[in-house]
């Protein structure tokens, strides 16, 4: 972009494709934190991790393409004989850990473990040991008859993932969040009712420091729906509800932080509300904006952006699908209503990111107030090209190219967005396809 | 006299009048059948929970929630008292309701036309444990459940194809249910008032709004035409729930959550109805 900025604000931003990667039902994508690495985890409890080639010196305006880096099995689906219960692999949330020396980690949880993976390169083997040879087998003691050091030979690079850390057995309910703490020793773990803080190194125990469970379940009515740590400080944190609220929490306050320091609601329209109201209310994604000061939330229809020093109400507020308002009884009907979209931050934070249904996507730039819509689909997916922006009738006579509130797939539904922290390359989880996208550099 | 759409003089008060408060009763009546639609789904979703594919605590408290509301609005109006009456007393016959729900995404204020899409009947249901004063009636269903049916239609233009998941695999058991030619399901998507005449007559026989208050033609066709059957096809499903104890919606969440640490996740639906069977079994065995 010319002018150095990143998001919408300039017309020269023109989004296309750049490739995609097809697996199972893709449940979670993450960047990590230079944008070099991409992770994504799926139903069937594999991680996938993408890295970006290197630039060619010679063609210094191309962008780098994500190539397959690392697979591995993170969960494995668990059956309870006991109760006959299982417990799904499916991988619900993957976070980076910051880079610290050569070898990259990340957290991967399903809905009651979390994991600390390793992934690490290896290029350079040993070679010429003593006791062995070179395909493994012992040699025969009597036949060495002298010493010599074994030296290191190049190698084809391999990628390895090992687990180093098991964080298990500390959730009742079913794990929604994890976020990594910016002292870098400490993460939280957030479930329907409860929220934990790990330190990174001790898996055989955590602390409890927010529980919203009643002593009585039939008193429940309200539950966590997501958490995250401040990027800054570390004594801070957010959790989101499924009654549209978000509570803000000191950990130096109390060691039960059931109290919270701040509360954030937006106040009802009374002549909107209906039997719905509570469900479109309920919070999907919570996340801190990179600079701190802001909070973004995603709700059924609307991304609303908080900031932290006002808890009435939020300072902006986007509409991802209002045609989607009179159709609320089929959506209960269908479930489709109780979808938990995320919600995303590009880098400088000047524009945001949710998905739909039908397999589009919505960007907002804060600075213009413009939006677009995209759509994620095969017909897309040639090499550079370009994305058409597109648009839903909502009423009255339709355009051409524009698809009406009737025609959505509600079936292809974009849950999880990720936007690369320093430039406009973004992931597109549809379903089972990912998608990557990158501006076109004018 | 009077041209189409001029103010009508005082002279014709009494009539307009009457016009007036017949609009009224339909629309509040209608508005109820719906609220009461809504508050059957409610229910049956609540019943259904463990049987979605991924169990979903805020899910259910939500719908829990949606219950209460409508239960509280019921309660406000006195409409709940009615109803709790009319379930306690009619044993054996089925309540069935015709109702639509679309006017509940508006709020009370509005006026305009309810558009009548969503089909609700049970047979042979029988309400148990309806309390006024509780939060929440619990539905339990009774041995005597052999096709209940739970027609739903989301709007003219949804394609069956859209419906969740969950309905898809409820598909595939529709087609065994609807070989039984005695309780037809409304089948066909034509042809509005030629359906199963079973069905619909007893349909009609608690759709207030055709005896009440006339609605226009148009929407009695419209909620008929287009019923898509392959909605949800509880038959299997609840009678694999015959022997599953009585319960209200709250137990539901305590079976998701109980106290102590195990975990919250119900079990695949074979499971759970083997170990019914093995309960059964064990019940005659032991001549409990």
């Amino acid at each position: 972009c010319c002018c150095g900025c990143f998001g919408l604000c300039c017309d020269t931003v023109q989004w296309c494709f750049l490739s995609i990667c097809t697996s199972d039902i893709i449940s979670t994508v993450e960047f990590n934190c230079s944008g070099e690495l991409l992770a994504t985890g799926d139903k069937g409890g594999r991680v996938v991790i993408f890295q970006r080639e290197q630039e060619s010196k010679n063609r210094l305006l191309s962008r780098g393409e994500y190539n397959v880096y690392s697979t591995f099995q993170s969960h494995e689906p668990e059956f309870d004989y006991l109760k006959s219960l299982e417990i799904e692999e499916k991988i619900n949330k993957i976070r980076w850990l910051p880079q610290q020396n050569a070898a990259h980690f990340l957290l991967s949880a399903n809905d009651k473990t979390i994991k600390l993976w390793k992934i690490s390169e290896r290029d350079k083997r040993a070679e010429g040991y003593n006791l062995k040879d070179e395909d493994g087998r012992l040699r025969d003691q009597f036949r060495i008859t002298t010493l010599r050091v074994p030296v290191l030979m190049p190698m084809d690079l391999m990628v390895e993932a090992s687990p180093r850390r098991i964080f298990a057995n500390a959730h009742t309910y079913h794990i929604n969040s994890i976020s990594v703490n910016s002292d870098y020793e400490t993460y939280l773990s957030a479930d329907d009712l409860r929220i934990n803080l790990w330190h990174l190194e001790i898996t055989d125990r955590s602390f409890n420091i927010v529980d919203i469970k009643p002593a009585n379940m039939e008193e429940l009515t309200e539950v966590i729906t997501a958490a995250e740590c401040h990027p800054h400080q570390c004594n801070v944190f957010v959790y989101s509800s499924s009654k549209g609220t978000i509570r803000l929490c000191d950990t130096r306050a109390a060691a039960l932080c059931d109290r919270h320091s701040k509360f954030f609601e937006e106040p009802e329209d009374p002549s909107s509300r209906s039997f719905f109201s509570e469900i479109i209310s309920s919070i999907s994604d919570v996340k801190f904006s990179h600079s701190g000061r802001y909070m973004m939330t995603r709700d059924y229809l609307s991304v609303k952006v908080w900031d932290l020093n006002m808890e009435n109400r939020p300072v902006e507020t986007y509409q991802v699908h209002e045609y989607l308002r009179s159709k609320l009884c089929s959506l209960y009907e269908n479930d489709c209503i109780f979808d938990k979209f995320e919600c995303c931050w590009n880098g400088s934070d000047s524009a945001i990111m949710t998905g739909s249904y039908n397999n589009f996507f919505r960007m907002f730039d804060r600075n213009t107030r413009r939006d677009i819509t995209l759509e994620a689909s095969r017909e897309n997916s040639k090499p550079r090209a370009m994305l058409k922006p597109r648009k839903v009738c909502t009423g009255g006579k339709r355009k051409k190219d524009e698809i009406s509130v009737d025609s959505l797939d509600f079936n292809k539904k974009i849950l999880h967005t990720a936007w690369h922290p320093k430039e406009n390359v973004i992931a597109v989880a549809a379903t089972n396809n990912l998608y990557i996208f990158q501006d076109k550099i004018n | 006299m009077f041209s189409k759409g001029t103010k009508r003089k005082f002279s014709d008060g009494g009539e307009a009048i009457s016009d007036e408060s017949l609009l009224g009763a339909r629309v509040a009546s209608s508005y109820s059948l719906q609220r009461q639609s809504l508050l059957d789904m409610s229910l049956i979703k609540l019943q259904l929970c463990h049987m979605l594919v991924e169990p979903n605590l805020c899910r259910s408290v939500l719908i829990a929630n949606t219950v209460r509301q409508i239960q509280e609005e019921m309660t406000h109006d006195g409409s709940w008292h009615m109803v709790t009456e009319a379930f306690c007393s009619a044993g054996q016959s089925p309540s069935e309701r015709l109702v639509a729900t679309e006017v509940l995404c508006r709020s009370r204020e509005q006026d305009a036309e309810p558009k009548l899409f969503s089909v609700i009947s049970y047979e042979g249901c029988r309400e148990e444990e309806v309390v006024a004063d509780e939060t929440l009636c619990s539905v339990s269903v009774s041995n005597t459940v052999s096709n209940v049916c739970l027609a739903g239609r989301m709007g003219q233009c949804w394609e069956k194809s859209e419906l969740s998941g969950v309905e898809r695999d409820e598909e595939v058991l529709e087609d065994s249910r609807l070989g039984s030619g005695e309780d037809e399901e409304i089948a066909t998507e034509d042809g509005a008032s030629t359906e199963s005449p079973k069905t619909i007559g007893q349909v009609f026989g608690t759709f207030e709004i055709k005896n009440g208050s006339p609605g226009p033609d148009s929407a009695l066709e419209e909620l008929f035409s287009d019923v898509d059957t392959s909605y949800y096809d509880l038959d299997t499903m609840l009678t694999g729930m015959q022997s599953a104890p009585k319960m209200g919606p709250y137990d539901l969440l305590d079976s998701l959550a109980p106290s102590h640490s195990s975990p919250s996740i119900v079990s695949t639906p074979n499971c759970r109805s083997d170990l019914n069977e093995l309960d059964h079994i064990m019940e005659i065995i032991v001549g409990s």
